[in-house]
């Protein structure tokens, strides 16, 4: 049976005739849903997100109802709210699409967020490559302001509540959510660690702060708008509401595509909704939740029993597209990039090319990560340069083993997930290019091998 | 000093925080736009502007991708060199920098209009490969596509 999208956060996206501005927004229903919210009390929309289970769309998948619950509101200190649209993990390019085609839903969802946790400040950072995402929220927010949806007194409630547009200027650690505060406080952004600074209690200014993705924010509107146990009726359960997943790599259709949490598995995904693999090829693996997510190898069969109690025996291309079912075959749905390789892809160059990423973008403040990160570099690199020692591929893992857990922010797990599962599962071809290029080097007079 | 209309653009910005320095990237992207590179004057000039040491505003200044602290050609390329790009083909894209312009990543051609620089993910993997040039991203890079590109920017 084909498989169908459960559009909601991107029900209007792609539509004929749907335009980025107001009055398409206002034509659709818009901020129908604020003005029910703001006739509530702060407290029950709380309630109703936590109802919902809405989990976090950012990566880590952390529920939002509880994240809010957290905030410190005792302290007498302003409460910020923070929209995380520094979204930058290579195969991530949703937020984009809401940014650039539903500004104003975004706008909803950051208004009523602010509401039920009683912000009066709300910043959006976005990330440096989004000029123009930028320029059409700024745009959105005036918009919002001239028909007093946002600013003083909005619609008469005697709530006020501002946005404003931060932009960041390309550094892959501000999508670590204290990272981002340092960063939106002008410094240098070094994630800050927790504890202390959670940032429900000691976040921006040292004051409490919600940092949600964009995303999640846009789930949080639908979440009021149907009501908690509603929402929570899409999807499996701890799993609610729909997931848009951007498929990327060897696929015919590449593209965005949004399911309910768990309706369909990898192998639909793949084979139905992206039209399949270029003509001729085979699968060899897929990376199914952004780059830092372990990736997934085609033939593997996976084995054990998920949360709810019940066993499960699947290949790859069984697994359902949720957060739990990822996380028990050992990987995530992290931030929904899904990157499909065929088999004419050389997974020592992948892995080189995604250590060359972290390396670059690691900030540098923790040992393990900084030295961990570049020495991985530093081997995948000179394996693809022909000049690999037999125990590299040993190395390779004994350094991702050391800095997993060793850091201050998850960057550390992020940057070593990739090689820990690319030489535990693709193990024979990194031995057979290190032992190859081994092999030359000791015959092809150069003598020996440069350490790189 | 900033310049009036750098002191101005600034200015249009400072309400919205609590404490001046928020400005820092903000203020680092002024001066680049009007002075095209982040020179160690104009360093010490935001520093100047926003009440934070030198040394504080250079720890931003170098920390980000789209910040220059050297001089650029007048079209800044961002290649996206990700791993959604490069299984897409971006090293041919690179390879075809190389042959049409003589430039690798980090490099600006003699008569100073191109510097090429690697940047990661520019989230438009569904049309990988992929640069960012000016405020305009363009996909589904060719060979064939990117000299259309390059003949458009003077």
């Amino acid at each position: 049976m084909p498989v169908q999208e459960t559009r909601l956060i991107f029900k209007h996206i792609d539509a004929a005739g749907y335009t980025n501005d107001l009055d398409c927004y206002l034509r659709h229903g818009g901020y129908e849903i604020l003005r029910k919210a703001v006739q509530q009390k702060p407290e029950e929309l709380c309630e109703e997100v936590m109802k919902s289970g809405v989990r976090g769309r950012g990566g880590a998948g952390f529920p939002c109802g509880m994240k809010w619950k957290f905030l410190d509101r005792k302290s007498g200190k302003p409460i910020y709210l923070i929209c995380n649209a520094d979204e930058s993990e290579p195969g991530t390019f949703k937020d984009r699409q809401i940014i650039h085609k539903d500004p104003h839903q975004l706008i909803e969802g950051i208004l009523i967020s602010c509401y039920a946790i009683q912000a009066k400040t709300a910043f959006i950072y976005i990330r440096g490559e989004f000029p123009e995402g930028a320029r059409i929220l700024e745009r959105a927010i005036e918009e919002a302001r001239s028909k007093n949806l946002c600013g003083d007194n909005i619609l008469g409630s005697g709530y006020s509540v501002e946005i404003f547009v931060h932009r960041g200027a390309g550094a892959y650690i501000c999508g670590e959510e204290t990272g981002l505060i340092e960063s939106l406080e002008g410094k240098r952004p070094y994630p800050r660690i927790k504890p202390p600074f959670f940032p429900a209690v000691l976040g921006l200014y040292q004051c409490p702060t919600a940092v949600n993705n964009v995303e999640t924010l846009c789930h949080v509107k639908h979440v009021i708008d149907m009501g908690g146990e509603e929402y929570a009726k899409i999807g499996t359960p701890g799993n609610s509401g729909t997931r848009i997943l951007c498929v990327s790599g060897h696929v015919q259709k590449p593209g965005y595509y949004e399911f309910a949490c768990g309706d369909l598995t990898l192998g639909q995904l793949i084979h139905d909704v992206c039209g399949g693999l270029r003509p001729g090829r085979s699968l060899k693996a897929v990376i199914p939740g952004g780059s830092s997510a372990k990736i997934l190898r085609a033939g593997e069969r996976y084995t054990g029993k998920l949360k709810d109690g019940s066993s499960f025996d699947w290949g790859l291309e069984d697994i359902p597209m949720d957060f739990d079912s990822l996380m028990a075959v050992g990987s995530m749905a992290g931030s929904g990039g899904v990157i499909v390789m065929d088999d004419s892809t050389d997974m020592v160059e992948a892995l080189a090319n995604i250590n060359a990423f972290y390396a670059h973008e690691s900030c540098g403040q923790c040992t393990p990560c900084r030295e961990g990160s570049l020495w991985m570099k530093k081997i995948t690199t000179r394996m693809s340069h022909g000049q690999a020692r037999q125990e590299d591929v040993d190395l390779l893992g004994n350094v991702a083993d050391q800095i997993a857990g060793r850091t201050i922010c998850a960057f550390g797990e992020a940057c070593s997930w990739p090689t820990q599962s690319f030489v535990l599962k693709f193990r024979d071809e990194f031995l057979n290019k290190a032992r190859a290029q081994a092999g030359a080097a000791s015959t092809n007079g150069n003598g020996a091998v440069p350490l790189i | 000093m900033l310049s009036p209309a750098e002191q101005a653009a600034l200015d249009a910005e400072l309400p919205h925080y609590p404490a001046r320095r928020a400005l820092c990237i903000e203020a680092l992207k002024i001066v680049q736009h009007h002075r095209g590179w982040i020179s160690d004057e104009a360093l010490r000039d935001v520093a100047l502007a926003l009440g934070m040491t030198p040394h504080e505003v250079d720890s931003v200044a170098t920390f980000y991708n789209l910040l220059y602290r050297r001089p650029v050609g007048r079209h800044v390329l961002h290649l996206c060199d990700s791993v959604s790009c490069w299984v897409m083909g971006c090293d041919g894209i690179c390879d075809h920098f190389r042959n049409r312009l003589g430039i690798s990543f980090g490099e600006t051609t003699p008569d100073g209009r191109f510097t090429l620089l690697p940047i990661p993910c520019l989230g438009d993997c569904d049309h990988a490969p992929s640069l960012m040039a000016g405020n305009r991203i363009h996909g589904n890079l060719t060979p064939e596509k990117l000299d259309r590109l390059l003949d458009e920017l003077d």
